[in-house]
């Protein structure tokens, strides 16, 4: 299985966004798109991790495979993670108290976050190389954004309208990720 | 199970319940919805889901609870994730022995399973705080509840996109599938659906209660 690392990425990012079309990373996908400037610095912050994780996660992997450790592997991999979600909460609290608060109990919570094992299990479940899964798990990272800025986006635009008040709250948030879902169907095919 | 005293069994069924129906996971709380929609294309994966999610939530939270005072307050989540990994692993390695098929389908979202956020929650809201038995029904009831939320989606997305039920077919070979239903905006809407069903039934109980305070009051 030998895809080019920009395939991956195209694929990661929109014809299998990681939100809209493999139902990764659904939780703060609805509780953090409420307004548009909590959305992308979540969406960077979630990249960051998945990043370190994917890197962290291969040279494991690597590890592991060397020992025939296999059966340690989710539970390695979600060490490591609540380990680099603890490295982005200190540097986010030193540099930038205000997005801190403003990110409030999603920040530690990204460690819950399907979406960054999802990268991790995927990248081991489909023995991408070294290149590959760092173009898997940024593009990954990238579409995680993307479909977080986009709900924002909408929803605040929503916030102006009349909706009837029964389907207030998550119902429509759901129902509009199924439109945006529907949209994102339209990449099928780009990228292999 | 033994039943030990009438009140006793009456506050287990009460903790049973909460998870079952007045908390329940998905259509109350809105938790663990990667798994949710992703594995709900059709009865039978959801079905299985349920009950090894059920399984993972019944036997962390009977060991966080029983650990519950020897786990430092500092490192309580990591233990708790650690604790929960390892009971994925099992599940996934027993499923994978049982049948490949519903190993296949099931994907990564068996070992995502670890990451489902009803568990970690019940760890810590209530098991770190009571003891094993009861700990260990409320589990059980949340597991119950979770799986009836992920029948109704599964079931309704089979019926709907594939016109069948548990892999029966129902209705003939005329039948022309609203295929989108098990794609992936499909879990979307019929979740969706499934809230605004709720929430329009809340709404008329709490309608009628007023009505009823309010031929109280006048008369």
């Amino acid at each position: 299985m030998h895809e080019s690392a920009a395939n991956i990425f195209i694929n990661a990012l929109l014809a299998n966004n990681f939100v809209l079309a493999m139902f990764l990373g659904l939780c703060p996908f609805l509780g953090v798109s409420g307004k548009l400037e909590t959305a992308f610095p979540m969406g960077v912050a979630t990249t960051f991790v998945m990043l370190v994780a994917s890197l962290c996660a291969y040279g494991l992997n690597l590890l592991l495979t060397a020992f025939q450790l296999e059966f340690l592997r989710l539970i390695s991999y979600i060490v490591i993670i609540a380990s680099s979600v603890q490295l982005v909460e200190m540097v986010l609290k030193k540099y930038s108290p205000a997005l801190f608060r403003a990110l409030g109990i999603y920040l530690p919570l990204i460690t819950t976050n399907c979406a960054v094992l999802g990268v991790a299990l995927f990248q081991t479940a489909r023995e991408y190389d070294f290149v590959q899964s760092m173009a898997f798990s940024f593009g990954g990272g990238a579409g995680f954004t993307l479909a977080l800025v986009l709900m924002a986006s909408v929803r605040e635009r929503l916030q102006l309208s009349d909706v009837p008040s029964v389907a207030q709250g998550t119902a429509l948030s759901l129902m509009l990720a199924g439109i945006l879902s529907l949209a994102f169907m339209g990449f099928a095919g780009i990228g292999g | 199970m033994s039943q030990p005293t009438g009140q006793m069994s009456a506050r287990n069924w009460d903790e049973f319940m909460e998870g079952v129906w007045r908390q329940n996971p998905v259509f109350v709380m809105v938790l663990g919805m990667c798994p949710t929609l992703a594995v709900t294309v059709s009865g039978v994966n959801a079905l299985s889901m349920g009950l090894a999610t059920t399984f993972v939530l019944v036997c962390s939270c009977g060991l966080v609870s029983l650990l519950r005072k020897l786990i430092p307050k500092e490192v309580r989540i990591a233990t708790y994730i650690v604790i929960i990994a390892t009971f994925v692993t099992v599940v996934d390695y027993v499923i994978q022995a049982v049948s490949l098929a519903l190993y296949d389908a099931l994907g990564a979202f068996i070992q995502l399973i670890v990451v489902n956020c009803i568990i970690l929650g019940r760890a810590e809201a209530h098991a770190s705080k009571n003891p094993p038995m009861a700990a260990m029904t409320n589990a059980l009831g949340m597991g119950v509840g979770f799986t009836i939320g992920l029948l109704a989606l599964g079931t309704v997305r089979e019926i709907l996109g594939a016109g069948a039920l548990f892999g029966v077919s129902l209705f003939g070979a005329d039948f022309q599938p609203w295929v989108i239903m098990v794609l992936p905006p499909g879990g979307f809407f019929v979740l969706g659906a499934w809230l605004l069903f709720f929430a329009t039934l809340e709404r008329r109980k709490q309608r009628k209660q007023r009505n009823l305070a309010e031929a109280t009051q006048n008369a």
